[in-house]
Order: structure tokens, then sequence, then C-alpha cells
């Protein structure tokens, strides 16, 4: 969240593609963070090219939209991988051997939270809260819950978002 | 004849297999040519017991669970769809006493109806607060809510009825409100089953609070780690907005009300009002000092009445049902019920709603069933991340606001998380303040500085280094921050800390690991 991405270079489509969605929240009020989630519905993340675009159209300073996009956990500067994978840590998860999950996580896949597979298929993330601490520990895979997560059970979602398969 | 199967979408049931569950069921009874109808509801919230099928019987809807799908072939084998005997047979749903116990106002359809069938909704009463409102007018509105008792859900308990009294006396003009449904307190659901479970009585309940204050705009600010909320929230705005029920003409009264869905963006401290809105407003999440209140300057500098997901469900019921209603319920000076969700090391996970007064005793054992693992429940944190953490002597304490600020604890939003006897407090206690660090806003210097040294010096504790000095530094710190701090956030985080070293303070003298 904190390196620069150089990865991303914007084309005159891709500006072309965030003009439009600028456009698409144009009679909204204080509409930012409905735009940059819209930003990486479709690019993955938000460049920071795209950013003085978007400072340009809503008539605010480049430094104001970067303080939004860097203020808010959510909103990444470089792609993911194929699939997120978040784990919860907070404290009802870890009443329930959550951190032996993340500790498992980390030496399964060789990285820690916030980091990427070196072959770009999986990147892990830690948040706090899932809304799911009746069944805990939770983790969410895209947008697909599970709940309830072993080791065992987590190996199993892991290779199933690993190779592609049907959650 | 057709049998209608009821199977959970909620998010929970989802997470423990409702889904595959479902599509197995609409297999299995194809491939039998029986003529089975598949229903969708929310979750009644005995987790222990997701995926929970209700089948209609004659007699009554009678529930099976869990049920995951290798399940179901033996289910229908055993006569399931007529409600027959198996291991998984629960019996019927609304006589099972752990739910029948309960005293459901706010929660009443959730689990019971399909959350997106708004003539099912207007059938079992609902939108007659919302008339009720509208035929009472403002201030009769505002004086129900008052006199009904309700407090603020979402933590604070700060008396509904007073904060909508100060934005209906705020000159008239432009007026909002805004919802918090950014419920990122861990060990807390309630939110997210009633959106998930019941979407249109927060609706009703904002376009109520709208009559009451005299706004013609509500935002939802949902957090963007509930996708099905927001799913189902959607799909309610748009059908409330057809019926007429929101938009230009509510109910043909010539009342102008509608509602817009934000969405949050992966920060605790949005939840704090002012923060929230900022962040609706399209900035960076940072606290506003206060006063001016949001209830005289809020959103885009207007008057607005900043709620709850469950308080504003709650008003409903008070204007269908009148003020004394709601207010028989409850003790002391907390009316009413309280939403509490049983989380962590606890066997029978799940949503309580009760009247206030039960014990957080007869909530962990009556209800949950003791711990999970077998093992005694050691601490109990209530009231979300920054809640203190309760010893067992201390189980007795009656679930209300005044007999939990009497042990300097606090109900929150009525999250409860059980930790067994292999917790480490230690571990827990610096957990607090590393998130506390890593979410603070940054505006004020005890919390963004406090948290980060304060995590640091129970490191140091951890080790072994310095410890009496190491703890003292901590003790200090958490007092600057409790009382310096601009919002909640610096201000709370100290209390798990602090009743973690009052209460288990053998767990921060422990030799270090490794010597």
């Amino acid at each position: 969240m904190t390196t620069e991405s150089t990865a991303f270079r914007l084309g005159s489509a891709d500006r072309e593609k965030i003009v439009a969605i600028v456009a698409r929240h144009r009679g909204r009020r204080g509409p930012l963070i409905e735009i940059l989630h819209d930003v990486q519905q479709s690019f993955g993340c938000v460049p920071d090219h795209a950013v003085p675009v978007i400072a340009h159209e809503l008539n605010l300073s480049r430094a104001d939209v970067h303080g939004v996009v860097t203020f808010y956990h959510h909103f990444r500067r470089s792609p993911p991988g194929r699939r997120v994978v978040r784990l919860c840590r907070a404290e009802s998860c870890q009443a329930m051997d959550g951190r032996a999950l993340e500790a498992y996580a980390r030496q399964h896949l060789g990285i820690c939270p916030g980091e990427t597979t070196a072959d770009g298929e999986i990147t892990l993330e830690a948040v706090d809260c899932l809304g799911l601490c009746a069944c805990s520990p939770a983790v969410m895979i895209g947008d697909e819950v599970h709940g309830r997560v072993t080791p065992e059970r987590l190996d199993q979602l892991l290779q199933e978002a690993g190779t592609g398969k049907a959650l | 004849m057709t049998i209608t199967v009821w199977v959970p979408r909620d998010a929970g049931a989802l997470a423990l297999g409702a889904e595959a569950t479902a599509r197995r069921l609409v297999a299995a009874a194809q491939a039998s040519g029986k003529d089975v109808r598949i229903r969708r509801n929310g979750s009644r919230g005995m987790y222990w017991l997701e995926p929970l099928l209700e089948v209609e019987c004659d007699a009554g809807r009678i529930a099976y669970g869990p049920v995951t799908a290798r399940d179901v072939d033996s289910l229908l084998a055993a006569g399931m769809l007529q409600g027959g005997p198996h291991a998984l047979r629960i019996g019927l749903i609304e006589e099972y006493p752990w739910l029948a116990s309960q005293q459901r106002l706010t929660f009443a359809r959730v689990g019971r109806a399909d959350p997106l069938d708004l003539e099912e909704y207007v059938a079992s009463g609902g939108y007659r607060g919302l008339r009720r409102a509208l035929a009472l007018g403002p201030a009769a509105t505002v004086r129900a809510i008052t006199d009904s008792g309700l407090r603020g859900r979402g933590g604070a308990a700060f008396p509904t009825g007073v904060k909508w009294q100060t934005v209906l006396d705020q000159p008239s003009g432009e007026k909002f409100v805004a919802c918090n449904a950014d419920e990122g307190d861990s060990g807390t659901y309630a939110d997210r089953m009633l959106m998930e479970g019941d979407p249109f009585a927060l609706l009703e309940g904002m376009a109520i609070a709208g009559v009451a204050v005299g706004a013609g705009q509500g935002y939802i600010y949902l957090r963007v780690e509930y996708p099905h909320a927001r799913q189902a929230l959607t799909a309610a705005l748009e059908r409330a907005r057809a019926a007429g029920y929101l938009g230009d003409d509510v109910c043909g009264s010539g009342h102008r009300f509608d509602v817009e869905l934000r969405i949050g963006a992966g920060a605790y401290i949005c939840g704090e009002e002012t923060s929230m809105l900022e962040s609706i407003e399209g900035r960076r999440g940072e606290v506003r000092v206060r006063p001016p209140l949001p209830a005289q300057k809020g959103l885009f500098g207007a008057p607005t009445a900043v709620n709850n997901v469950i308080t504003l469900a709650s008003v409903p019921f008070i204007l269908a049902e009148g003020a004394d209603a709601y207010r028989d319920y409850g003790a002391a000076k907390s009316r009413g019920t309280l939403s509490l969700q049983l989380a962590g090391n606890v066997r029978h996970a799940g949503l309580v709603e009760r009247a206030f007064g039960l014990t957080l005793r007869e909530l962990l054992y009556d209800y949950g069933g003791g711990s999970a693992s077998g093992r005694p429940i050691r601490a109990v944190q209530v009231g979300g991340p920054l809640g203190a953490y309760i010893p067992a002597s201390e189980f007795d304490t009656a679930l209300e606001y005044e007999a939990f600020a009497a042990i300097g604890a606090m109900l929150g939003h009525g999250g409860v998380v059980a930790f067994d006897d292999t917790a480490d407090m230690l571990q827990l206690a610096r957990h607090a303040l590393a998130f506390c660090a890593q979410e603070s806003c940054g505006k004020c210097v005890p919390c963004r500085m406090g948290s980060v040294r304060g995590a640091e010096a129970l490191e140091r504790v951890a080790r072994g280094e310095s410890r009496e000095l190491n703890l003292a530094v901590v003790e200090e710190i958490c007092d600057t921050m409790t009382h310096a701090s601009l919002c909640g956030l610096g201000g709370m985080a100290p209390a798990p800390v602090l009743s973690a070293l009052k209460h288990f303070s053998e767990d921060f003298r422990r030799p270090a690991a490794g010597g």
C-alpha cells in the first residue's frame, strides 16, 4: 500500500475509462470514494497515474485524491493476485485459533499478509472482522465467505482458488 | 403438492455451506420427482445449527440443522419433506427454547420471511410505523421516540429522541439522516443480520427519522466487508422506491425522502460518526472536533441525525405499537430490548434479542452453552475491540448500560466475545493497542502516538525487559489516551489493556518465553 506502483501505465483508453467513471457519478455529492471503488473495480487497483485524472475531473488537488486513496485500507495502488484471500484476525477469530490459522497460511503460501505469491495467484490479507464472529475463524476469498475454517479446510479452499476451480 | 423449504441466504449461513445445501436439495428433489419450492430467508441467528433448513408443514415450520449438502439425501430419505424424524431434526422452530425464550422486537421478521418480499413485509405489519409517523407529524413522532426510552444501539447509548429533537429544532432547510452501517467491532454482526434479513425495517426506520427531523435525504454508510448486505439493501431500495415508500411523495403524503447507499473502504475509524460523515463527503475519515454536534452541523454542513442500523430498525415497532409497548421491556434506564451477539469461544454462538437485565452469566451459559472448547471461560470482551475484558468474577453483572459502566465496562453494540483459559491476555492487550495504531486517523497525538508507544512497551513486557517500568509506561500512556483523545478510538482503546492488566496481571508477569 505504501510503495509506488510502476507496473501500471495509463493508455488513452484507460484515461477515457476513468473520465467516464467520474462522469457517471457527476450528480452525486462527495463522490470521490464511490469513484475510487469503481476505478478499483475496473483496474484491480487505483493506479497512481489515475490520481491526476480523477483530481482534474473533480477539480481537486492531486494531494486531496492521493490522501484519500492512501487513507483507506481497501484501496490498493498495485493490482492484487488472481485471488484475494482475507483472513480475519479480530478478537472473536483469535478466540477460535485464528492466529494459528494465519500462521499456517503464511507458512503454506510462503508470504505475509499484504503480499502476493510469486506466481501471482494469491494475495493474502489480514482483516479485522468480517461480521462472521458466530462462526470463527472466518475467511473471505473474493466475495465468498467461509466459517469455522481449519488449516485442512483452508488447504482445500486455497487449492480450489489456486487451480481456478469454481469455489 | 408443492412443499416449501426455507434455506437461509445470510452470510453466516453461506459461510457454513448454505448455498451448496440449497443446490443439492434442488437437484435431489428434481431427481426423485418431488415438487419442492426453495425460499430464501435471513438467519434465525442460531449459527451452530446453520445451515438451518425449515420445511413448511401443517403444524408449522419444522427445522433441521446443521444440514450440509452431504446430509440432503439421507434427510429426503427420512421424509424431511413431511417433517419426518432424523438425527438433525430440531422440531417446530417457533417452539425451540433458545428462540422462543427471546423477545424479538427488532428481529421479529429476521429468519422468518423472505427479506426482499415487500408484500410479505407489509402484510406482517411493515410500514404501519411510517404511516403512523406521517399522521402524527414531526413533533409527536420525536416525542414517541423520546418516551420509548430508546438509546443509540451503536455503542454510545445516547438517547435517540434527544438527538432527533436537536435536529428538528435546527432552522428548517436541508437536513439529513445518516445510518451508520460500518459495523467494524469484532464480535458484532447484528447490523449485518438485520440488513440481510429484514432490510425494509431499516429503510422504514430511516423514513420515519426523515419525517421526524424534516430530512429529505438519507445515506447508509455500509462497510465494504459486507457484500451480501449490499446486495440486499440495493434490491430493497429499488423495491421500496418502486412502491412509493421512498421518493418524492412517500406514501402519498407529499413528503420527499430517499436513501443513497455509500460503501466504506475498510477504515475502522469511519464507524465513528464524524469520521463517517467525512468519508461520505469523499474525504479521509478524520474525526471532527465537537462541538458543533452532527445534529447541528453534520453532513455537508447540514443538521444530521446519525443513527446505527439497530437503532433505526427498532423505530418502526415503537411507532406502530406505541412508546409504552417498547418501554415496558427493559430495566432501570435501559429500556426496550438489546440485540446481543454471542461470539468467539462459545458453543451456541448467535443472536439473542432480550429485554435489558439478563446477566452476562445467563447469556454465556444458558444461551451460549459455555465454551466451544469445553474449557472454562476465562474472559469475555463485551462491546467490541475497545471494550473491557471481564473476568469470571463479574459474570453476574446485569446487561444494562449503567450496570456495565459501574464495573468499568461498556455494552457498546452488544457484541460478546468469549475466551477460554488458553487466552493470552498480554497478547490480547498488545493487539488492542496495535489495532488502535493501525486504525487511528492520525488527527490527535494521544491516539496516533500513544497506541504505537503503548504497543511497543507491551512487546518489551512480553520479552521480559524492565517489566515493571514498562508496565508503568503503559499505564501512563493509557491515562493520557483516555483523557486527551479526540474520539472514542483513542479514548477507549486503553479499556481492554487496563482491564486485562487489572484482572489478569499474572499474564503480564510470566517468565518470558526462551528466558
